[in-house]
């Protein structure tokens, strides 16, 4: 009874922890297929650029970040110098930051120890399901196991597919050519659309978009940051400009 | 030979202490409500910031042709999101579009 009291005022939409967890699971599915493509080609690089097999399966299983990881083997190819390549690690990673401050009030009264394990498996990925998640408005409480099962879900198949990538990658057809990767494109544009809904939302995505381009040549992903912060800039600015004509 | 161990170890933690600098000191600060209005950005910019150069930059730099099937694919997705607001929708139309484009281009080139 007590159950039903705390839930009442979320208009019926509690789902328990489980299915909110498969959920989750179910709808990074098109991200893990559009990331399948670069664990493999991540697996194959790696053991053919210098690391040793438990080197590039450590990779994938300590430091799970995709971009940071092929610039690392980059590196290691080039023979730089372990601490640089610790620094660019760093620095390719920045942007997580921009991740974790948007998903904070959400997670904020998660204890301690869910708060370590979603930051660790934090990426571009499960940050784009879980904060889809957190901001539907049906006040179910069991958001956080969403979150959980996208993380795990792309965790897993991080995984599987550098394993796959370091085992047969040298034997498969060139994963880059698949077009697979696109299906984290034609995803993540059905998740901007339905934000454009006000003026200041389209500026700050017209914004975003046009920085991007222009800041692409950025080394470590740096233009991601420019873009996103410009974006958030111009979206502030035309809201005070359009609710406050002069 | 780099020392592998020492330059994953440093990696791994260099990438933990990002992801976790700001969950951890949650209980330290509190986002007033303009913060928390302004954060509603991220999502969408940083998307599409992902997004944009993913379609338009080409092994060759800018591509915005007809030849860019991912640009062709982007659109139509664009298209099927607004009308239907279906994500499912959206991902698989988008994605044959893509692919069926792609195999147009092939044929005529």
């Amino acid at each position: 009874m007590i159950q039903l009291q705390d839930y009442s005022h979320s208009r019926g939409q509690f789902r328990s922890p489980q299915a909110e967890f498969w959920a989750g699971a179910r709808d990074i599915l098109p991200l893990i297929i559009g990331a399948i493509p670069f664990g493999i080609i991540f697996g194959t690089l790696a053991t053919s650029n210098g690391l040793s097999i438990g080197g590039a399966l450590a990779m994938s299983a300590f430091v799970f970040a995709g971009s940071s990881q092929f610039i690392a083997v980059g590196l290691v190819a080039a023979g730089t110098g372990w601490w640089l390549i610790v620094l660019t690690t760093f620095i390719v990673n920045l942007r997580h930051l921009l991740y974790a401050v948007s998903l904070l009030p959400y997670v904020q009264s998660l204890p301690r120890r869910w708060q370590t394990v979603l930051a660790f498996f934090l990426t571009d990925e499960s940050f784009a399901v879980a904060i889809r998640r957190y901001e539907q408005a049906d006040g179910a409480p069991m958001k956080h196991w969403h979150h959980l099962g996208a993380s795990v879900t792309m965790y897993g198949s991080w995984l599987l597919s550098t394993l796959l990538g370091i085992t047969i990658g040298q034997t498969l057809p060139n994963a880059a050519n698949w077009g697979l990767d696109f299906a984290m494109s034609v995803t993540f544009i059905g998740m901007i659309v339905p934000y454009v809904k006000t003026q200041p939302m389209a500026i700050a995505t017209l914004i975003s978009g046009s920085v991007a381009l222009l800041a692409y040549p950025l080394p470590h992903k740096l233009g991601l940051i420019v873009a996103a912060i410009a974006g958030i800039a111009a979206g502030v600015l035309s809201e005070r400009t359009l609710t406050h004509p002069r | 030979m780099i020392p592998e161990g020492l330059m994953i170890t440093g990696m791994a933690i260099a990438t933990f202490t990002i992801r976790y600098a700001i969950f951890g000191a949650s209980n330290r600060f509190t986002l007033s409500p303009a913060w928390r209005h302004t954060l509603r950005y991220v999502p969408p910019v940083v998307l599409t910031a992902i997004v944009v150069p993913e379609v338009l930059m080409g092994d060759g730099g800018l591509d915005v042709s007809v030849m860019n099937a991912r640009l062709v694919g982007a659109i139509a997705a664009v298209i099927i999101a607004a009308t239907t607001r279906n994500l499912l929708l959206t991902i698989s139309l988008g994605m044959a579009v893509f692919f069926g484009w792609n195999e147009c281009l092939g044929l005529w080139t």
